[in-house]
C-alpha cells in the first residue's frame, strides 16, 4: 500500500495539448462553444418569430425577404455557417470523449445508486445533445437543403415551414428536440458559469434559476412553431 | 542503571539556546547517508519526517491507517498554546512555563517544560506560514481564547477542528517530501518490534495490514510518534486504533516506561448510552468559556432543566473555585463532576451526567456569536445524541482521554535505549500528572518540528554505531518473534471475540484505576487483569488468516499488548503513594477532596525497566529539582 | 429494531465480489458503525469472517469511514459521516444495501475498504505551501481579511473521505482537489505557488483516472465537512489561468 507506488506527474509542457487533453480545458471549450451555440439558438429564434408577422404591404412574408437578406449576405453567412458549424464540432467531440471517459472512471458500476440533489437535465446532458445533433441534421436536410422536405420551395421559408411542420411525423421530430434542448440550456447555461470558474455562490444561485427559465421560454417558444403548422397555421 | 536526562547547564532560559550551541552538526553532504525512521504521521510524527526530509536525510515513514492525514491528532478540538502575547495580557514564555509546571501538578521536567513554552511561538508562525487557516479578528491578525488551567488567552485555533488543521499542515509539509523523494511513507503498517542492536535502536519490524507480510526496516536511529494508550481504558475519547503496541514493544525490548499511572479523565465529555458502545467522544473543553456547569441542588430531581429555577441550581465548580470557576482544570473539574454523580446528583437517563448550559451565553452574546464558535461541536452533540444544544443543555460526563505518562525521555527525547526517540503523546516528557488543555499539540508539533531534528542529528553525528543488514541475528530474532506472536494470536482458536476481553479490561480499569483509585481497587485490579491475559490466550478467537487484511488479527495483538501494559499501569499507581494531578489516590487527598501530593518521597519519574515474562519490572527514579517554579500546593479557588 | 443488510464481500483486490444477506438487531441509540460491531460479534460467534470496513476516530472528522448505504454515500443523514449516522434514521425492518465506494482511483482492498492513496498522491502534487522548518516570518506580519479566512477554512474543512468521488456519476474528484486548491488559493500565503499547484494537482488527478466534473452537485449534498461547490469552480478557474500564464512564459522561454 505504498503511498508513492504510482509516480507523481509532472505537468506536460505542452500547455494547449493538455488544454485538450485535460477534462477541465476540455469543459471550458464546451463552455465556450455552448455559448455560441446558444446565442446562435437565440437568433435563430428571434428570426423565426417573424414567421408570425405574416405578409408585408407587398405580399411577400416577413420572414421571406429576412431569409432572402441572410442569403444575399455571402459573407456573412459562410462566416456564421463556419462558427457555428466548428463550435457544434469542438462541442460535440468534446461531449462524447468526456461522456466516454466516464466509463473508465468507474469501471464496476453501482449495484444501486440514489441521487440526493441533481436535476435530470445535469444527468442527461450527454443524450439530450446526441437528440440536438441528430436534429440538426434531419433539420439541414429538411430546412435548408430541402431533400427531407415533401414540397422544398427555395427561398420561402414561410410556406417551407408551414408546410413541412403541418406534417405529424415531422412535427413530432421538432417537439421532441426542442423538449431536448431546453433540458439541454437548463443545466448548460448554469454548468458553463462553473467551467469557466465563475463560483461565487451569490451569483451561481441566481445563474440556476435564471438558466431554468431561458431553457424553457427557448424551447417553449420553438415548440410553438411545429404547434401552430399542427392546427393550420398560414394555410389559408 | 541511573537515569541521565542530559539537561544543559545553565539558567532554565539559556538552556535549549546553549545545547543548539553546542549540538554537532552532520555535514550536508552526509546526511543522505544516514536513515531515520519515523513511526507515525500525527502531529509530531508528520512534521518530524518533514523537517528531517526537509534537512536532507533519508527518511522512512509508516502509520497504520490508510493515510498520514488520519493520525489521530486530527480529532483534536479546541486548539494550540503559544505564549504569543497577542492579547496583551499578560502572557509570556515564562507564564506558560509556570501554567504546564503548575497544571501538571509539580511532576513534569522543567527544563523540557521551558523549551516547550520557548518554541511554542515559532509553531504558530509555522504552521500559519503552511497555510493553517487559524481564527482571525477583523483586523485581519489572529485570534485567542482561553482554555481550561490559564487566567491569559493564548489558545490559537481554527473552528473546533484545530487538530484537524494542524496536522494537515503537518501532513502537506510530509506530502511535499514524498513527493520530492525524501521520505519514503507506506500506509497500512503497524509496527510490532523494535530491532535493537548492540543496546541501540536500530529498526523495526512491520506487518503489511494489507498483505500480512511481516518485514524489517534498518536505520541509524528509530522515532516513536505513535501517540498515547487512552484505550487501555476501552472507552476513551481515543481512536479506535490508538495503540500502546509500538511503545509496549519497545519497551520489551529495554526501554523505560515513565509514570504509566499518569492519565488524563476528561471532564467534558458525551455520556455513554449503552453496552455496544464504542467510544467515547469529547466535546472540546473550550465549550467551558461560555457554558456553564451544574447540576440540581435536589437529589434525583427528574425535571426538565429548563423548568428547575437558578436557585436550585448548583454551579458546583464556580462554587468552589471561584477564581477559575468553569475553567478550572480538567482532573479537577472532573473528579467534581464524580463526586456530584456519586452524591446521586448526576442528571440524564443513566444518572451519570451533569449538565453544560449556554442559555445564558446565547443571551448575552446571541447564538449566532455561539454558533460561530463552536458550530462544528453543537452538531455532533446533536447527532450523537439526538438533542440540540441551542434548545436544551448538553449533558457532559468525564472520560479516558490522554495519557500523561509513556516512554522515558531525556531532553534531547531519547529514551534510555540510544538511537531510540520517542515524541509527542507516545513520551512522558512534559505534562507532568496533568495535561493543561491544547498543550499536547503544542507538544507534538514542538517535537517534530522544532525539538527532534537539532537532536537526532546531534546523535547522528556523534560515533558508536556498527554497519547492520538484514542478516544480523538481532534482525532475523526479531523478525522470528512477530511472526510467532501473530502466528500463536490465530491459533488459540477459542470462544471470545477481541473486543469482548478488550470491554472486560477496559471495565476493570475504569472501575478499579480510574479517576479515583485506592489501595484496594488497585490490589482487585492487579488480581483481576493477569486472569483476564490467561483467559484471552486460552480462549480469544481471530478468524481469517495472518495473509490478508485481518481487522480481528490487528485488534488482537493491541489487546493483548493492553492486557500487559495494563497491569504496569495499576502497579504503578499503587506504588505512588500520593495523588497528583490525574493521579488521584482516595487515602492521600485534602478534607475538600483535593489533591494530596508528597513531594518529600514522591517528587521523581518512576520509570519501569522491563525484567522479563512474569516477573515484575523495576523501578528506576529521576528525581525532580524544581529551581524556578517553586513547589507550591495547586489552587484554583 | 430488526435490519436486513445486503453487504458486498469481496475477499482481496483480484478477488470477485459479491452481495450477502445478513440480519440484525440494533437500536436506535446506536451509531451505524456499531450496528456493523454488533453484526461482526454475532458473525465471530457464528465463525463466520466479519465484515471489513475503515474507521478510526468515529468522530466524523478523521475521513477513514465511508461506504454506500443503499445508493447514498456516508448513508441517508447528509452531510454527515456514516460513523456519525445513527441508528434513529432507519426504521424496524428496514432493508440495507451496503456497497464500496466505486471508482478506477479507488481499487477496492477488501469488503467495503478501499485504497485512497490516489488521494494522498494528489496532495503530493502540490496541495502544500513550500515553506521550511524555522523559516517562517512572525504569524501575525501578513494579515489575512477575515472573510477570506473563514472561506479558506471552510475549504480546508474536507476530511478525505472520498464521497465526493463515490456519489458523483462521473466518479470525479473535482470538489477534493478544488478545496485544497481553495483553501491555500485564498490565503497570501498560497500565492507564490498558486498556478503550479493547479497545473500539477490537475496533472496528478487525471494521472489518477478520476472522471470530469459537468457540475452535477452530487458530491457537494453528500460532504460531511460542508465542502461547497465553489470549490470546483475555483479549482477551474485557477485551472484556466494557470494554462494561459504558462503559455506566455513558455513563450517567453523561447520554447513557444
Ligand atoms: C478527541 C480529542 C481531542 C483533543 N483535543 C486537543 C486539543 O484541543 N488540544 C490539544 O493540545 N490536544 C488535544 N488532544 C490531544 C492531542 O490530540 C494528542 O495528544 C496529540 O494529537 C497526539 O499526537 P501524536 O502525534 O503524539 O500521536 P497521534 O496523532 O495519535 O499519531 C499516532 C500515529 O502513530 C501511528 N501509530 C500508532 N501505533 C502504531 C503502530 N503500532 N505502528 C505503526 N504506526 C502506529 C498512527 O498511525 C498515527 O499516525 C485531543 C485528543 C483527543 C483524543
Ligand atoms: C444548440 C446546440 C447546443 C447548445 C446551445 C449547447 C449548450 C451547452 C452548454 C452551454 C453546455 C455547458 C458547458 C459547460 O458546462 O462547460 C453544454 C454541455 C454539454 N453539451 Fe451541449 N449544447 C448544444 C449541443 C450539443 C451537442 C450537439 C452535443 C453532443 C452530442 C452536446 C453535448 C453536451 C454535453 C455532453 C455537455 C455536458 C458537459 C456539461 O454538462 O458541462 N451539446 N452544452
Ligand atoms: C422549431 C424550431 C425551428 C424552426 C422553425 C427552424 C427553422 C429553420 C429554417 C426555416 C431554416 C432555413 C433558413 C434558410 O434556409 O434561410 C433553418 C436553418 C437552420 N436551423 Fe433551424 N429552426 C428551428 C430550430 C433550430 C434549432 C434548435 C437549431 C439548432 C440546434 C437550428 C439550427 C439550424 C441551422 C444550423 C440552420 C442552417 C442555417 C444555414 O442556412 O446555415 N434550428 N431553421
Ligand atoms: S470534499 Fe467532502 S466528500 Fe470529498 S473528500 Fe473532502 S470531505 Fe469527503
Ligand atoms: S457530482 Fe460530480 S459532476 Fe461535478 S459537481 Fe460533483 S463532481
Ligand atoms: S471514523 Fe473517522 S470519520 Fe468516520
Amino acid at each position: 500500500m505504498s503511498v508513492a507506488s504510482k509516480t507523481i506527474a509532472a505537468p506536460a509542457p505542452g500547455r494547449i495539448t493538455l488544454f485538450w487533453a485535460s477534462s477541465i480545458g476540455k469543459k471550458a471549450l464546451m463552455a465556450l462553444t455552448g455559448i455560441v451555440l446558444f446565442l446562435y439558438v437565440l437568433g435563430h429564434l428571434l428570426g423565426n418569430l417573424q414567421l408570425y408577422l405574416g405578409p408585408d404591404s407587398t405580399g411577400a412574408q416577413a420572414i421571406d425577404r429576412y431569409a432572402r437578406f441572410l442569403h444575399e449576405s455571402k459573407g456573412l453567412l459562410w462566416t456564421a455557417r463556419t462558427v457555428i458549424g466548428l463550435s457544434f464540432l469542438v462541442h460535440a467531440v468534446a461531449g462524447i470523449q468526456l461522456h466516454l471517459a466516464k466509463a473508465a472512471a468507474r469501471p464496476v458500476p453501482y449495484h444501486q445508486k440514489e441521487s440526493v440533489n441533481s436535476t435530470v437535465a445535469s444527468r442527461t446532458m450527454i443524450w439530450t445533445g446526441v437528440l440536438i445533433l441528430g436534429f440538426v441534421v434531419y433539420h439541414l436536410l429538411h430546412l435548408t437543403v430541402g431533400s427531407a422536405h415533401p414540397d422544398f420551395r427555395e427561398g420561402q421559408v414561410f410556406h417551407n415551414v408551414t408546410v413541412g411542420l403541418a406534417r405529424g411525423g415531422a412535427a413530432l421530430a421538432y417537439v421532441v428536440a426542442m423538449v431536448a434542448l431546453g433540458f439541454h440550456l437548463r443545466h448548460g447555461l448554469y454548468s458553463l458559469f462553473q467551467s469557466l470558474g465563475a463560483g461565487n455562490p451569490a451569483i451561481t444561485r441566481n445563474v440556476y434559476v435564471v438558466a431554468a427559465w431561458v431553457g424553457t421560454a427557448i424551447a417553449l417558444a420553438n415548440l410553438s412553431f411545429p404547434l401552430a403548422a399542427l392546427v393550420g397555421f398560414g394555410r389559408g | 542503571m541511573s537515569l541521565d536526562a542530559r539537561i544543559p547547564s545553565g539558567p532554565i532560559d539559556r538552556k535549549w539556546s546553549t545545547f543548539k550551541k553546542e549540538t554537532k552538526l552532520v555535514n550536508p553532504a552526509n546526511k543522505r547517508k544516514y536513515t531515520v525512521i519515523v513511526v507515525g504521521t500525527g502531529l509530531a510524527g508528520a512534521s518530524c519526517s518533514a523537517s528531517l526530509g526537509e534537512m536532507g536525510y533519508n527518511v522512512l515513514s509508516f502509520c497504520f491507517q490508510d493515510t498520514p492525514r488520519r493520525a489521530h491528532s486530527i480529532a483534536a478540538q479546541g486548539g494550540i498554546n503559544a505564549a504569543k502575547n497577542y492579547h496583551n495580557d499578560g502572557d509570556s514564555v515564562h507564564r506558560l512555563f509556570y501554567d504546564t509546571i503548575k497544571g501538571g501538578d509539580f511532576r513534569a521536567r522543567e527544563a523540557n517544560v521551558y523549551r516547550l513554552a520557548e518554541v511554542s511561538t515559532n509553531i504558530i508562525d509555522q504552521c500559519t506560514a503552511q497555510g493553517v487557516p487559524f481564527a482571525r479578528e477583523y483586523g485581519g491578525t489572529l485570534a485567542n481564547r482561553s482554555f481550561g488551567g490559564a487566567q491569559v488567552s493564548r489558545t490559537f485555533y481554527a473552528r473546533g477542528q484545530t487538530g484537524q488543521q494542524l496536522l494537515l499542515g503537518a501532513y502537506s509539509a510530509l506530502s511535499r517530501q514524498i513527493g520530492a523523494g525524501t521520505v519514503k511513507h507506506r500506509s497500512r503498517i503497524e509496527m510490532l518490534d523494535l530491532v535493537v542492536v548492540d543496546g541501540r535502536a536500530r529498526g523495526i519490524v512491520t506487518r503489511d495490514l494489507v498483505s500480512g507480510k511481516i518485514e524489517s526496516f534498518l536505520a541509524d536511529a528509530v522515532v516513536l510518534a505513535t501517540g498515547g494508550y487512552g484505550n487501555v481504558f476501552y472507552l476513551s475519547t481515543n481512536a479506535k486504533g490508538s495503540n500502546a503496541t509500538a511503545i509496549w514493544r519497545a519497551h520489551r525490548r529495554g526501554a523505560f516506561m515513565a509514570n504509566p499511572c499518569y492519565t488524563q479523565i476528561h471532564p467534558t465529555c458525551i455520556p455513554k448510552s449503552g453496552d455496544y458502545q464504542s467510544k467515547l467522544t469529547l466535546m472540546s473543553e473550550s465549550l467551558r468559556n461560555d457554558g456553564r456547569i451544574w447540576v440540581p441542588k435536589k437529589k434525583g430531581d427528574k425535571r426538565p432543566p429548563d423548568q428547575i429555577p437558578e436557585d436550585e441550581r448548583d454551579y458546583y465548580l464556580e462554587r468552589i473555585y471561584p477564581s477559575y470557576g468553569n475553567l478550572a482544570p480538567r482532573d479537577v473539574s472532573s473528579r467534581q463532576a464524580k463526586y456530584r454523580c456519586d452524591e446521586g446528583l448526576g442528571v440524564g437517563p443513566s444518572g451519570l451526567g451533569v449538565y453544560l448550559d449556554f442559555t445564558q451565553a446565547m443571551q448575552r452574546l446571541g447564538q449566532k456569536v455561539i454558533a460561530e464558535r463552536y458550530g462544528n461541536l453543537f452538531d455532533m452533540y446533536a447527532k450523537i445524541t439526538g438533542e440540540d444544544p441551542y434548545q436544551v443543555p448538553m449533558r457532559i460526563y468525564p472520560a479516558a482521554h490522554y495519557a500523561m505518562g509513556g516512554l522515558w525521555v531525556d531532553y534531547h527525547l531519547m529514551s534510555n535505549l540510544p538511537g531510540l526517540f520517542v515524541l509527542g503523546e507516545a513520551n512522558f516528557s512534559d505534562h507532568g500528572a496533568n495535561r493543561l488543555g491544547a498543550s499536547a499539540l503544542m507538544q507534538g508539533l514542538a517535537d517534530g518540528y522544532f525539538v527532534a531534528p537539532y537532536t537526532i542529528g546531534d546523535y547522528l553525528a556523534s560515533p558508536g554505531r556498527t554497519p547492520v543488514d538484514a542478516g544480523h541475528a538481532a534482525v532475523k530474532e526479531a523478525e522470528g518473534a512477530a511472526r510467532a506472536h501473530t502466528e500463536k494470536l490465530l491459533a488459540v482458536g477459542g470462544k471470545r471475540s477481541v473486543d469482548s476481553f478488550h470491554r472486560e479490561l477496559g471495565s476493570v480499569m475504569w472501575e478499579e484505576v480510574g479517576m479515583a483509585r485506592s489501595a484496594e481497587s488497585l490490589g482487585r485490579a492487579l488480581k483481576r487483569i493477569p486472569e483476564i491475559r490467561q483467559e484471552f490466550w486460552k480462549d480469544v478467537r481471530i478468524l481469517g488468516s495472518g495473509a490478508e487484511l485481518n481487522g480481528e488479527l490487528e485488534k488482537a495483538g493491541r489487546v493483548a499488548d493492553f492486557l500487559e501494559f495494563g497491569e504496569l499501569l495499576a502497579w504503578d499507581a499503587l506504588q505512588r503513594n500520593e495523588s497528583c494531578g490525574g493521579h488521584f489516590r482516595v487515602e492521600y487527598a485534602t478534607p475538600e477532596g483535593e489533591a494530596a501530593r508528597n513531594d518529600a518521597e514522591y517528587a521523581h519519574v518512576a520509570a519501569w525497566e522491563w525484567k522479563g515474562e512474569g516477573q515484575r519490572q523495576a523501578l528506576h527514579k529521576e528525581p525532580l529539582a524544581f529551581e524556578t517554579v517553586h513547589l507550591a500546593t495547586r489552587s484554583y479557588k | 429494531m430488526r435490519l436486513t443488510l445486503d453487504i458486498w464481500r469481496q475477499k482481496g483486490p483480484a478477488a470477485a465480489g459479491r452481495f450477502e444477506t445478513y440480519s440484525v438487531e440494533a437500536n436506535e441509540h446506536m451509531s451505524f458503525l456499531e450496528m456493523l460491531d454488533v453484526l461482526n460479534q454475532d458473525l465471530i460467534a457464528q465463525g463466520k469472517e466479519p465484515v471489513a470496513f475503515d474507521s478510526d476516530c468515529r468522530e466524523g472528522i478523521c475521513g477513514m469511514c465511508g461506504f454506500v448505504v443503499n445508493g447514498v454515500p456516508h448513508g441517508p443523514s447528509n452531510h454527515t459521516t456514516v460513523c456519525q449516522t445513527h441508528m434513529r434514521h432507519f426504521r424496524d425492518g428496514e432493508r440495507l444495501r451496503l456497497e464500496p465506494w466505486r471508482a478506477a482511483a479507488f481499487p477496492v482492498v477488501k469488503d467495503l475498504v478501499v485504497d485512497r492513496s490516489s488521494f494522498d498522491r494528489i496532495i503530493q502534487a502540490g496541495g502544500f505551501v513550500s515553506v521550511r522548518t524555522g523559516a517562517a516570518v512572525d504569524a501575525n506580519a501578513m494579515l489575512v481579511e477575515k472573510s477570506k479566512a473563514d472561506r479558506a477554512m471552510t475549504a480546508a474543512a474536507c476530511i478525505g473521505c472520498g464521497a465526493c468521488v463515490a456519489a458523483c456519476p462521473n466518479a470525479a474528484a473535482a470538489l477534493f482537489t478544488g478545496a485544497k486548491v481553495m483553501h491555500l488559493g485564498l490565503l497570501p500565503q498560497g500565492q507564490p505557488e498558486r498556478i503550479d499547484r493547479a497545473m500539477s494537482m490537475v496533472a496528478q488527478y487525471a494521472e489518477e483516472g478520476f472522471g470530469h466534473c459537468t457540475t452535477i452537485g452530487e458530491c457537494e449534498a453528500v460532504c460531511p465537512a460542508h465542502v461547497p461547490l465553489e470549490a470546483i469552480a475555483f479549482l477551474n478557474g485557477d485551472y484556466l489561468r494557470a494554462t494561459f500564464r504558462k503559455r506566455e512564459e513558455v513563450a517567453a522561454a523561447g520554447a513557444g
